[in-house]
């Protein structure tokens, strides 16, 4: 019996479309717009200006304090402006516009095609360069890579999961990743090992990816202490609190880290960027994005650099279907709708997913009639009607107390709910006023 | 260009209200045909009356009363109006149906505001208004007669049940039990009807089994007991299985999603609550059978079920 988490869960059409198809580079763009806030945490610093030449890895924004991450330049030219620029999240904010001109790399990088094996690096060191490279959770969190390798004084990490799940319906970025850089993932788990000092490492994957499963496996005789999981799919497996559950049957408390349990979670495509950054001292700065839909033409995996609009990706998979009702960032669980296709890609753009008029159409809202499957299948146990009516009476005791800040808010509930009543979007508000007031409660 | 932005999840499962109670109405279905095959007309009749008189009082009531639009093909008030007239003799005049049906939907879910937020079943509101206002009619239980096109003409004759509690009469034999030749309300009589139902709405995953197994085991196990210290005085388990509303309330009314708790652990102490007071209702109260006055008392508690037993929390102890 393969494993999986041990509450709640939904299995949804997957819908991989692209599985299986090689990654594309996507040709230079004329300007990339580049924004200073990717990550979790503070927006990072412009350290250039309108009119300074710079090359592909050129820092350009410098990380704000320690939850922050640096920011490079994407190509070769010059800047053009620093000014507000409608993103993924759907506010206008900082970045960074660079007119191309040519593809001249900063010299440090090493281009070298083929892979090289790592070196001798103190855990410290290896962290320097994440840090300094600008990595951030590829997940889809973008939570700073390095701050999740420093854990708090009094924890000590005893295993290191990798998570390539990839349990949204659609994306196959990381499965594609896995098929043609599996040497380079298993250096970079073997950095990442080093780096927070454990001598295990798991890789969970989904049970749908059987050849990503194999060559790994094949793969993982030459590094010591990397075991692949298969895992049965089911959604949210990408979840960290539900991967580690899944693997190591150990559930993390409410409000806790997994530090708490030992375990530290990173994303497969994050062990790769490790890689590239420790070994080929290549900061982040383009990424794997899916672009999929039922619809699109040619739903593929393309390499793009960071700031190329998702217009100039959707152009590349044969353009946009007539009838499209949504531009997502993202899985179709967790991503972001798009107010436009000139958004930027950033370094937490896992897909792009074009949905038609059809599906994009919310159905009209019944009552609730307490069928309890939104109960069912709610990962973190929690009772998503009971904490959507708590928030529409505003009730933020009663919210609090059925834990409302432990919501994931992956939308099993809102998916399943057969009277189509939006419960994410009520618990995601709740969620929010709960949690702050709880945090000034503390202060 | 018009684009949606609406917050995720972006799809949707395709899960529906009226899927679900036409899903329980599929489910019904054997049971009304052994119905039909020993009532004959009368469960026809009395079927039609209360479908039609239920779904004709929703739409009134939510037209004309709460001014709203009518959600008549959700599916919710043929149910009811199915399942009130399982819940009844199939000889019952048309007048009394229709006061039922007006109980049940008016009184039994409109008043609390509609689909969702009612308290009791509605079905079992409608009943039990009945068994007390028309306790003559509601207790003259038609003998099967197979494809009778007899209606309220019928010969009539004591139940299982009422056999046990005068301590008189020939029980059917278990194999009558099964296949539902016996007298009775007329979508409670075939075991095996009710069960093919039981079994259809765990494949389609429209109930657990929470809520039926921990009824029929409580009143096996109970009825077992007592049988077992004193088999003159009480019957055998299996015969208190069989007979009376039991599988018919353990299978179909309890379930009812609006009215019954929403953790496991909850349905199970609801579950249980109910066998009990079936179980204590047959053997020592006056009335012959118990199972709706179980149903509806712990329909009462599960508002206090609900505050009081949460599901399992991730992390939790």
């Amino acid at each position: 019996m393969l494993k999986t988490f041990r509450i709640g869960g939904i299995h949804p059409p997957e819908n991989k479309l692209s599985a299986g198809k090689a990654i594309q580079s996507l040709a230079l763009p004329k300007q990339v717009i580049i924004p200073l806030s990717q990550h979790i945490g503070a927006p990072a610093v412009a350290v250039v200006k309108k009119g300074d030449e710079v090359k592909v890895g050129s820092l350009i924004g410098q990380a704000n304090g320690f939850v922050s991450a640096n920011i490079h330049s994407s190509v070769s030219g010059k800047v053009n402006k620093i000014d507000n620029v409608l993103d993924a999240s759907g506010y206008r904010r900082p970045a960074v516009f660079i007119d191309v001109e040519g593809d001249e790399w900063e010299e440090a990088i090493d281009r070298q095609e083929g892979f090289v094996k790592a070196f001798d690096l103190t855990s410290k060191e290896i962290i320097q360069k994440i840090t300094d490279a600008g990595i951030v959770g590829l997940g889809g969190a973008t939570f700073p890579t390095q701050v999740k390798l420093t854990p708090p004084p009094g924890n000590t990490a005893e295993i290191l999961i990798i998570n390539a799940a990839e349990c949204e319906p659609y994306l196959t970025a990381d499965h594609s990743l896995m098929m043609e850089k599996g040497n380079e993932i298993m250096t970079g788990i073997s950095l990442l090992m080093k780096a927070v000092h454990v001598k295990k490492a798991v890789i969970g994957i989904e049970n749908n990816k059987k050849d990503a499963i194999a060559h790994l496996q094949h793969l993982q005789s030459n590094y010591h202490g990397i075991e692949v999981m298969p895992l049965k799919v089911q959604y949210p497996q990408g979840g960290e609190k539900q991967l580690i559950d899944a693997v190591l049957r150990r559930q993390v408390k409410s409000g806790a880290l997994p530090i708490s349990v030992g375990a530290v979670v990173q994303n497969v495509g994050t062990a790769f960027a490790v890689y590239e950054a420790v070994v080929k001292n290549k900061p982040l700065f383009e990424r794997i994005v899916t672009v999929t839909g039922k619809e699109v033409a040619n739903p593929g995996n393309f390499k793009v650099r960071i700031g190329t609009s998702i217009q100039a990706l959707i152009d590349a998979a044969g353009g946009l279907p007539e009838h499209t009702g949504k531009i997502i960032g993202g899985g179709p669980m967790m991503g972001k709708a798009l107010a436009s296709p000139e958004v930027p890609v950033t370094k937490g753009s896992s897909g792009v997913l074009l949905i038609t008029e059809e599906e994009a159409k919310r159905k009209p809202v019944m009552p609730c009639i307490r069928c309890t499957k939104c109960v069912n299948v709610c990962p973190m146990g929690l009772n998503p009607t009971l904490l959507m009516t708590s928030t529409e009476f505003t009730n933020w005791d009663l919210a609090e107390k059925n834990h409302i800040a432990d919501c994931i808010e992956c939308g099993s509930c809102s998916y399943t709910c057969p009277s189509n009543r939006p419960l994410l979007d009520q618990i995601r508000l709740g969620k929010g006023k709960v949690m702050g007031i709880m945090r000034s409660r503390k202060a | 260009m018009n684009l949606y932005v609406s917050p995720s999840p972006h799809i949707h499962g395709g899960d529906s209200v009226s899927k679900n109670m036409y899903g329980v109405l599929i489910a019904l279905v054997p049971a009304f045909l052994v119905s039909l095959y020993f009532f004959g007309v009368g469960a026809l009749v009395v079927t039609l009356v209360s479908v039609v008189s239920c779904m004709l009082f929703e739409f009134l009531i939510q037209k004309f009363l709460m001014k709203k639009e009518p959600t008549l093909w959700d599916g919710s008030a043929l149910l009811t109006g199915l399942l009130l007239a399982f819940n009844l003799p199939s000889n019952l005049p048309v007048w009394i149906i229709v006061i039922g049906a007006l109980a049940a939907i008016g009184i039994g879910k409109m008043s609390f505001g509609g689909l969702g937020n009612n308290i009791f079943n509605p079905a079992l509101v409608g009943r039990v208004f009945l068994l007390i206002s028309f306790p003559a009619q509601m207790t003259t239980w038609p003998v099967p007669e197979v494809m009778s096109m007899n209606y309220t003409d019928v010969e009539t004759g004591a139940t299982i049940l009422t056999m046990l509690k005068s301590g008189s009469g020939d029980l059917p034999t278990y194999t009558q039990m099964l296949i539902g030749e016996r007298g009775g309300s007329l979508g409670e009589i075939g075991a095996i009807a009710l069960l093919l139902g039981l079994i259809f709405m765990w494949v389609r995953r429209i109930i657990s089994w929470h809520i039926p197994v921990s009824i029929l085991a409580t009143v096996f196990l109970f009825t077992g007991i007592l049988h077992a210290v004193n088999p003159a005085e009480y019957a055998n388990p299996v015969v208190h299985l069989l007979s009376g509303g039991l599988l018919l309330g353990a299978i179909f009314m309890a379930t009812d999603y609006v009215t019954s708790p929403m953790s496991k652990k909850g349905m199970l102490i609801y579950g249980v609550g109910i066998g009990l007071l079936t179980t204590v209702i047959r053997l020592f109260g006056s009335y012959p059978e118990g199972m709706s006055f179980a149903i509806l008392i712990m329909n009462a508690f599960t508002p206090l079920i609900n505050s009081y037993v949460k599901p399992k929390h991730f992390g939790g102890k």
